[in-house]
């Protein structure tokens, strides 16, 4: 492991904490103008946190430990997460300790303290928002799986940069599988992140919200990170997306330190289309009924399952 | 997939797609919508059967792909569209099964299809022989639809799926059937709608609705 690695690595983590609510803050100018509103300023998420760290925070008497302790955990694991995805850089001194299973397994585990954390307190609100986190997180997550298991099978290799540095060798040909996998993907992303035709973000409606119910009770610099988190998580789903689907740009092993000068800017670029791209899909469909959410991860989990399938049958 | 040309990668792109569009007949429950797909099927098998003539050179599967067209992408959906008007029967009721289930049930018949296409995959010796358990599984699929649903009209759409998928399994197996067997068929099938368009209006004054439930009972009850 070289030093150019390291700082690879290292910029790669502190670019993503970084940038992160910048994503989220263009994917809402994005959606303002669609929808002819006046857009909010591209820094509004900095700023937001910016006040939520200077408050003081309010807890509730009969929160366990547990409750405090969530934001960091769930925070620490993004940024972790963050340092495995191969967003700019393929050679990556972190990688070798997880693959793209123990990835979704940290998402998981993300998901696990936040939804402990809610139902912590007791209130009717927090729980119900836990549970149907669950409900949408069991479902998603074999799609998930179902989705990198496609790239998996095409490079041979379940770590990210090695199925990252196939894809872009550009060696392959158009993929049917590949194609269904990517649509899935998209699925699952708008259901894990709390986008809208599953969730909707601008709201604390009670009959609707999932991710807002479960951080009803935090305040401050708990609620700060929780909120940051949850960037992070679109931003660490996003760059999941690129490493599977659209690897071009990416620093590979054979282009050396000089790579590490475009992909940066190929990731900003690829960032900005991406927000704007989802920005279009949240503006163009409504919210789902809870009641239908399993159907509409159920399609994820069935296209990805088709590419699998498709890709065995004509790959050979 | 990495060494493929091109029109094989198209092919097989479009037997993909073909797959996909069984599935996305699975799942709807608006009629109108099911044969804007069946539209979009005929579409893409003629795609696929151009691709091939292009790639083989086989003349007569230029005139089929023109007779696809002109059946299952025109005068088919045409027909059925008027159908519906008249009937007006614009969703089916809740199927059989619910959607989700049908759906495993359908990737279960899926895993089925490919498995047993790989024998005859290694014996065919065209070069689309990968797409024969796609054929299989849209024929499957379609056998799938009319059982999961009680209106006449749809399980008709699943018949006419099925005859997709048959051709498409003969396109990939040995290039395309004689012609005599294919103008055969496409008189079949119109001939088919016709009479079953007759059909519908027939049970709907019977039972007052098309839904196929009315016919299991063989007494009249007074």
């Amino acid at each position: 492991m070289s030093a150019i690695d390291w700082i690879t690595q290292v910029l790669e983590v502190v670019a993503a904490v970084a940038a992160a609510p910048a994503l989220l803050g263009w994917l809402n100018q994005c959606r303002a103008w669609l929808q002819n509103r006046r857009a909010p300023s591209l820094w509004l998420p900095y700023r937001n946190l910016h006040k939520l760290f200077r408050k003081e925070a309010v807890i509730a008497e009969n929160a366990s430990p547990l409750f405090r302790i969530a934001p960091y955990v769930v925070f620490g694991t993004m940024g972790l997460a963050a340092g495995i995805i191969p967003s700019m850089g393929t050679q990556l001194p972190l990688v070798g300790s997880a693959d793209a299973i123990a990835l979704v397994g940290l998402f998981a585990a993300a998901r696990m303290f936040m939804t402990l954390a809610a139902m912590d307190v007791g209130t009717a609100f927090g729980t119900m928002g836990a549970r149907r986190e669950m409900m949408v997180g069991f479902l998603a997550e074999p799609a998930l799986l179902m989705v990198i298991f496609v790239a998996s099978q095409i490079s041979s290799s379940t770590a990210l940069p090695v199925i990252t540095e196939h894809l872009a060798s550009g060696r392959l040909g158009l993929s049917p599988g590949l194609a269904f996998s990517a649509v899935a993907f998209i699925l699952v992303l708008l259901a894990e992140n709390a986008r809208i035709p599953v969730d909707n973000p601008a709201t604390h409606l009670e009959l609707t919200m999932i991710h807002e119910a479960m951080v009803l009770e935090y305040s401050a610099r708990h609620l700060a990170l929780m909120e940051w988190a949850a960037q992070l998580k679109l931003f660490n789903y996003i760059c999941i997306g690129f490493a599977l689907f659209f690897p071009w740009g990416v620093a590979t092993a054979h282009i050396g330190p000089v790579g590490l000068v475009v992909a940066i800017p190929a990731l900003a670029i690829k960032l900005a289309v991406a927000g704007a791209g989802l920005a279009v899909i949240e503006t163009l469909s409504a919210k789902l009924r809870v009641m239908r959410i399993p159907e509409f991860l159920g399609t994820a989990f069935l296209l990805a399952v088709l590419g699998l399938l498709v890709h065995v049958l004509l790959g050979t | 997939m990495a060494h493929l040309p091109l029109g094989q990668q198209l092919l097989d792109s479009c037997a993909a797609l073909l797959l996909l569009l069984s599935f996305a007949m699975l799942s709807q429950r608006r009629v109108v919508t099911l044969v804007n797909l069946y539209a979009v099927q005929g579409a893409v098998l003629a795609a696929a059967t151009l691709l091939l003539a292009w790639r083989t050179g086989e003349t007569h599967l230029y005139i089929s792909a023109a007779l696809t067209v002109g059946l299952k992408v025109v005068l088919l959906p045409w027909l059925l569209y008027r159908l519906i008007r008249k009937l007006e029967v614009y969703r089916d009721t809740e199927p059989l099964f619910n959607v989700s289930g049908t759906m495993l049930v359908g990737l279960v018949i899926v895993v089925f299809a490919f498995s047993l296409a790989q024998p005859i995959t290694r014996l065919a010796s065209t070069a689309t022989r990968s797409s024969i358990g796609i054929a299989i599984a849209v024929v499957l699929l379609s056998f799938l639809m009319m059982i999961t649903r009680r209106k006449a009209i749809s399980q008709v759409m699943g018949f006419l799926s099925m005859e997709n998928g048959v051709l498409f399994g003969a396109m990939s197996a040995s290039y395309g059937m004689p012609m005599v067997v294919e103008l055969g068929i496409a008189l079949d099938v119109l001939v088919a709608v016709l009479v079953l368009g007759v059909f519908f209006f027939q049970i709907r004054e019977r039972f007052d609705s098309l839904d196929l439930h009315h016919l299991e009972s063989l007494k009249e009850r007074e």
